[in-house]
């Protein structure tokens, strides 16, 4: 293909990716070393407030931004330097506390208490999501020709459901009165509070996380399964080789791009979990990397936002997901390495 | 043909509703306001669009679109609906008009304590107030021979005495959501302690005898509250009363029509207001106001025109038809029974919510961080400490610190 066909094809998509991923990804990066403020002047002010029947005046001193002829507030930007990833980390409680052998003093800051539940939840969910994956590819590639399409279609539901939708459902359900709270209260006939303690909450989550995400994973594998060579399966058989042996050595290797593909898709989602703590309004138990950001960034009662801390932290977060991804990254490599 | 009937029927309701014409001036401008969608906002954008050419928005998110619409230049909107803390960020970017002349020459019918003045220039008017009062079940205190708790301590010896008998689910409700709800229960406890929050100079003055007061009676409530207080707003302290679940609670005055609203409530007639418990100095509890204002960036003739349909919206007429929606600062309200609670915490001396840019972060870095304390993750020196390290971030990042 000559150089200017090439170009004209690629040059819309080039121009969009810059625009959308690479320019946000800029304007981040650089917000996460400056600091914007507003200029402020103290004043002493007399403010007056309702009370029930009479009016409540006081006089205090007020700080309040200065405004420029224009009205606007002017405002003045500073480079910080690491100081809002120095914020984020607080690396210097961290290190007291890993010196005292404190794991509740680590587990008082924001950023590693967060770090700590994510990772977690990445780690538990993704050999959960690939083999409860695998199993539901399995169950419908041998399900008879005539219930298949119902069998997919059922199996696909979990995954057709919003996320924040699917995390709010379960919350009422588990709630306080929740009917299955309720169900499972006259079971065991004792009482049951599964929002009162983290580890009950992170268990619903994870949960809730497997039960939306393996649909997909079995979606692709059972794509898969349609191309494992029917031939070496025949003469496995004939070796004597029982159900199990099938599956370990002839088919989970074939399958194994496709393990690696659902595995990388599900670390890069999961290190970013953030309905659940949303839906299951979890804060006070547990927190998310993806929830800190966002935190951050949403506005006070009085208008301001943490924006810097918020870029921070997002640098953060994606400096996380590289770093998880390395391994598999690394394999993919060798094998496409291997194939040439 | 169904779309075309649909849009008929919709474009006739709203003219219907332009049409009605108890307002006293027709209004030729186009106005447009941005409120809260709570029932008071409701009730007074209704009378507000007699007038006519006005377009309501009620908006529970209207504290993150007010600053930006209103700093547009021209304004979008020229009406905003606002509370003691979600002024600040307008007033504070000068986005909102100075109201003295319009007041002189149109308010006639306002009473003083509705004027919002800061430095002399009235910036807002405020119609209702609202603030956290004891609300209790009659029925159980009565069969137990209780008194209403009027402090603290009250509360808690009656909590112990419910919980004996064994007649609710719970002794108490709290709005102990993580989140804003949180801060606010501990801002009315320490300020009813007799707490400041910062300094002069925006330093924070939470870690002090009070501040751990604050906390320790905080964890001691929670000892009768359901165990999942830390996801328990407003409204769903509400259900808890409405289905006789709780017997006390502090609950915002705003939610007191709630238990007698036939349709949720199994407890109608039975549960009565009461002051806001006394802390050692003042009601455990803070007072707000909501109130409209008009943006500068408008012209003057809108602005008049604004300011007489925001007139015509909070007067005598509506306060008069709407008479449970809201503790009301108009005249010719008359305070019922739902608003005992409400006028006693303001008659016993609560303190007026002390809104300002230093304190929305103070609120949400306490919001944040006491569920640490309430979970026994932290003692209550380290969660003071905690939040107010918290705090001197956040305000040196926001610049209101050196």
């Amino acid at each position: 293909m000559k150089f200017k066909t090439f170009a004209a094809f690629v040059g819309p998509s080039i121009f969009l990716m810059l625009l959308f991923i690479a320019f946000p990804l800029i304007s981040v990066f650089w917000q996460s070393f400056n600091v914007t403020q507003p200029l402020y002047e103290q004043i002493e002010v007399e403010n007056c407030t309702p009370g029930f029947l009479t009016q409540t005046c006081e006089t205090e001193i007020q700080t309040r931004p200065m405004l420029d002829e224009n009205g606007d507030i002017i405002t003045r930007t500073d480079f910080v330097g690491l100081q809002s990833y120095r914020n984020v980390l607080e690396m210097e409680r961290f290190w007291t506390a890993v010196k005292d052998w404190s794991w509740s003093g680590i587990q008082s800051i924001d950023f590693w208490k967060a770090l700590r539940f994510t990772l977690m939840f990445t780690l538990v969910t993704l050999p959960l999501v690939v083999g409860f994956g695998l199993a539901i590819a399995l169950v419908i590639n041998n399900a008879a020709k005539m219930i298949r399409g119902p069998v997919i279609f059922l199996s696909l539901l979990p995954f057709i459901i919003t996320p924040v939708i699917g995390a709010l459902s379960i919350n009422w359900l588990f709630r306080g009165d929740g009917i299955l709270t309720a169900l499972l209260e006259w079971w065991l006939a004792r009482d049951l509070a599964l929002f009162a303690q983290a580890w009950t909450i992170e268990l619903m989550m994870m949960f809730y996380r497997v039960w939306h995400v393996a649909p997909f994973a079995a979606i692709i594998f059972y794509a898969g399964l349609q191309t494992v060579n029917q031939d070496s399966l025949e003469s496995a058989v004939i070796d004597g080789a029982n159900r199990w042996q099938r599956l370990r050595l002839i088919i989970v290797p074939h399958l194994m791009p496709l393990i690696i593909f659902v595995a990388m898709i599900h670390l890069m989602d999961t290190y970013r979990v953030f309905e659940e703590v949303v839906g299951f309004r979890s804060q006070g138990y547990v927190i998310s990397l993806q929830w800190l950001t966002y935190d951050f960034l949403t506005p006070n009662e009085a208008g301001i936002r943490s924006i810097s801390r918020a870029s921070a932290s997002a640098m953060l977060t994606m400096i996380g997901i590289a770093i998880l991804l390395v391994p598999l990254l690394k394999r993919t490599w060798r094998d496409h390495k291997g194939t040439h | 043909m169904k779309l075309k009937t649909i849009l008929m029927a919709g474009a006739m309701s709203v003219a219907g509703s332009v049409a009605t014409a108890e307002c006293a001036f027709e209004n030729t401008t186009e106005l447009r306001s941005l409120t809260a969608g709570f029932e008071a906002w409701k009730a007074v954008t209704d009378a507000m669009a007699e007038c006519g050419n006005f377009e309501a928005n009620l908006d529970q998110e209207f504290r993150e679109k007010q600053p930006e619409a209103f700093a547009a230049d021209p304004s979008l909107y020229h009406i905003g609906g606002v509370a003691n803390s979600t002024m600040i960020p307008l007033l504070n970017a000068g986005t909102i008009r100075p109201l003295n002349d319009l007041v002189e020459q149109y308010g006639q019918n306002l009473k003083p304590n509705q004027l919002i003045t800061v430095g002399g220039d009235i910036m807002a008017i405020a119609m209702m107030v609202n603030n956290q009062h004891l609300m209790y079940r009659e029925d159980i205190l009565d069969d137990l021979g209780l008194d209403v708790p009027t402090t603290y301590d009250e509360v808690l010896a009656a909590a112990a005495v419910i919980e004996e008998a064994g007649v609710v689910d719970y002794p108490l409700g709290g709005t102990f959501m993580t989140g804003w709800n949180l801060g606010e229960e501990f801002v009315n406890m320490y300020l009813g302690e007799g707490g400041q929050f910062v300094d002069d100079n925006n330093m924070p003055t939470i870690n002090n005898e009070r501040g751990i007061a604050s906390l320790e009676m905080m964890k001691a409530l929670t000892e009768y509250m359901d165990p999942e207080y830390l996801v328990s707003d407003s409204t769903y302290v509400q259900q808890q009363f409405q289905q006789g679940k709780i017997a006390m609670a502090n609950l915002w005055a705003s939610r007191a029509g709630a238990m007698n609203d036939e349709a949720e409530s199994q407890v109608v007639g039975l549960v009565k207001m009461a002051s806001a418990p006394m802390g050692s100095e003042a009601p455990a509890s803070s007072i707000w106001w909501d109130g409209i204002v008009i943006a500068s960036n408008i012209t003057d003739e809108e602005a008049e025109a604004a300011f007489r349909v925001a007139m015509e919206g909070i007067d005598s007429e509506m306060v008069q038809a709407n008479q449970e929606a809201a503790v009301w600062l108009i005249d010719g309200y008359e305070p019922g029974d739902l608003a005992a609670g409400a006028a006693a915490t303001a008659a016993n001396g609560a303190r007026p919510y002390p809104a300002s840019g230093a304190m929305g972060i103070m609120h949400t870095a306490l919001g944040n961080g006491i569920a640490d304390y309430l979970n026994g993750n932290k003692d209550a020196e380290t969660t003071l400490a905690d939040i107010e390290a918290a705090y001197m971030t956040a305000a040196e990042e926001a610049g209101l610190i050196e």
